[in-house]
């Protein structure tokens, strides 16, 4: 990027730093921080502590170890058992979207046939259509096929992302030039063979940046396991640490809020970790990606 | 340049297309059927057969006195005289018109600030600013909520420490405000990487162009780099449509903590949740369903028919 004499006025040179841009643009990511560090310093605290000190700052006695061992092992270890349904609906739901996604979006983006403007009109139709419009035809057909309150409740309708087969489609089109497809035909190799073998690699930061995608919309789902699943024993995390929370309200519960903050808390963890670790694929994957008009 | 066509690659033949004929291009022609197709068998499953299922579901009514009966457009006629579905309505259209355009004009200045290039640590800014995506909408709207609350929430200490009187957030008058709040926190990392994904792209000849012709620092953004995140902002923004036409979870959360602010009919989504699950009236809850599906397409269309119309 060597522009060195009209680096002045525009972007892509090297501008001067500005402390007031700085300054206001610092006044959102004090908004953006504020309740996740209202989270941590609450994870710290007794219950008693919780309801009677200042809500920005630490008071009493450090009580986070003590709160995590106590959300674990809180009602028979329930929220182990929440935790490792959120990885099973996470790991089949957004993993055989991606999959999925991945599939479709390389079929459209790489093979000519009539019919593909008619899929992309369908699917791109379907992104408007609300969920909760959905939720009760879908609650109503799964529980005459006996499948509510199992795990394929839930699993089975995150198995569809519009937005990631969109995505990969993009991504597909822009990532694998058509003389390498053509160059491994030549040389006789198979339509899935070339796919695992030339393809996949080329997709890496777009399927990262699937995966991610419908993993936050697997491990933050809501609505779909609350219609569908009545058991606790099949609650993911978000159900579970709500249902705590009402707790309290409830005749004769007993109120659990440190419990919730922690649970909250660990909750929010492998997510943030992921996004974090991966930033370098999935902010090339979105830019690559989602806007290229 | 539309936003809602397919991508550039698609539309042109594949290449390789005119050497490759007869046998060989019809069987390549259904690789690529074979390629899209486990999508398509689960989203008829997901997708279409629930829409189709939902009308009809609207288009009957379960009766203790004559059981299931077909009555046409019955329950729709009975929708557009209920007034909880439009109090609802109205509600998330209130929502639509304050919330969305905070959250987007928001988002919009943080990511033309990171690409102006004049932020000190753009990548702490970025990341920061997009985590409270990575938050459930439960756990935001818990942690939200006890910041609101009475008990231990901040409004009440700051009151307390500083003597101030702000309002109660969770009152009947300032619930729906809370609730914008908490989405425009979820929300408003992820639309401004969309923005700033955009803007990356702009190719940066037109920069030294418009430099050349001694254009300042608003004029490049009114005239280059707002046109060129055109789709990115009408995207955002029918997404953002959708969003809230379909408000659920947060209102469904903090109504614990405030059950007199928020009704059962709060949101036309929580309508549909309660009349379905507490009430058992599946049929009118799939009309409403539609009623709100039509209109958000209708809404989503007319923003998009809008956002292309100025690109002319």
């Amino acid at each position: 990027m060597a522009r060195p004499h009209t680096a002045r006025l525009h972007t892509p040179g090297r501008p001067r730093r500005s402390v007031l841009l700085t300054a206001l643009t610092s006044i959102v990511v004090l908004y953006a921080l504020l309740p996740l560090a209202w989270l941590v310093v609450n994870a710290c605290k007794t219950q008693p502590r919780l309801l009677d000190s200042f809500g920005l700052w630490f008071s009493g006695h450090f009580a986070l170890w003590d709160n995590i061992r106590q959300t674990f092992t809180y009602d028979d270890h329930i929220f182990v058992r929440w935790l490792l349904n959120t990885l099973l609906y996470v790991v089949l739901g957004a993993g055989g979207a991606t999959f999925l996604a991945v599939l479709g979006g390389y079929g459209l983006a790489k093979f000519d046939f009539s019919g593909r403007r008619a899929v992309f009109a369908v699917v791109i139709g379907a992104v408007a259509v609300p969920g909760a419009a959905l939720a009760v035809p879908t609650f109503l057909m799964f529980s005459k096929m006996g499948l509510t309150d199992t795990p394929w409740a839930v699993v089975i309708p995150s198995l569809i992302s519009p937005f990631g087969l969109y995505l990969m489609w993009v991504f597909a089109a822009e990532a694998i030039p058509d003389e390498l497809l053509e160059a491994a035909r030549v040389d006789g190799s198979g339509e899935l063979r070339t796919f695992f073998r030339i393809s996949l690699p080329l997709l890496a930061p777009g399927i990262v940046t699937v995966l991610l995608f419908t993993m936050v919309a697997t491990w933050n789902n809501y609505f779909l396991p609350l219609i569908m699943i009545k058991n606790p024993d099949w609650y993911p995390l978000t159900i579970g640490l709500n249902s705590w929370n009402q707790q309290a309200s409830t005749v004769g519960g007993q109120p659990v809020f440190n419990l919730v903050v922690t649970g909250s808390l660990l909750t929010i963890v492998p997510l943030v970790a992921a996004f974090l670790l991966l930033q370098r694929y999935w902010q090339s994957g979105l830019a690559a990606g989602s806007v290229k008009e | 340049m539309a936003v809602l066509t397919p991508p550039s690659a698609a539309g042109r033949p594949a290449a390789g297309r005119g050497r490759s004929r007869g046998g060989r291009a019809g069987g390549r022609r259904q690789v690529g059927w074979a390629f899209v197709a486990p999508f398509l068998l689960v989203f008829a499953l997901v997708f279409l057969a629930p829409i189709a299922y939902s009308i009809h579901l609207s288009l009957f009514r379960d009766q203790l006195i004559g059981g299931n009966h077909f009555v046409g457009l019955g329950n729709y006629t009975q929708a557009l005289h209920d007034h909880a579905f439009w109090s609802g309505l109205s509600r998330v259209g209130l929502f639509l018109v304050v919330q969305v355009p905070v959250m987007l004009g928001i988002a919009l200045l943080v990511a033309l600030a990171l690409d102006s290039g004049r932020l000190y640590g753009r990548g702490f800014f970025r990341i920061s600013i997009f985590l409270p995506y990575a938050v459930p909408a439960v756990v935001a709207t818990l942690m939200w909520g006890f910041m609101y609350g009475k008990r231990f929430g901040l409004v009440a200490s700051v009151n307390e420490h500083l003597h101030t009187s702000l309002p109660d957030p969770l009152a009947p008058g300032w619930v729906l405000a809370s609730i914008g709040n908490i989405v425009t926190w979820e929300f408003v990392g992820y639309n401004m990487l969309i923005f700033y994904a955009a803007l990356r792209v702009v190719p940066a000849s037109l920069y030294e162009a418009a430099s050349i012709d001694g254009a300042g620092q608003w004029r490049i953004i009114a005239a280059i780099k707002l046109p060129a995140i055109r789709g990115a902002l009408v995207i955002a923004t029918i997404f953002s449509v959708i969003g809230s036409f379909q408000l659920f979870n947060e209102p469904s959360i903090l109504k614990n903590l405030a059950p007199n602010a928020i009704t059962t009919y709060f949101t036309p989504n929580l309508y549909t949740y309660s009349l379905s699950f507490s009430g058992q009236q599946h049929n009118y809850a799939a009309t409403i369903a539609i009623v709100m599906g039509v209109v958000t397409m209708i809404v989503a269309y007319v923003v998009q028919l809008r956002g292309m119309r100025k690109e002319v």
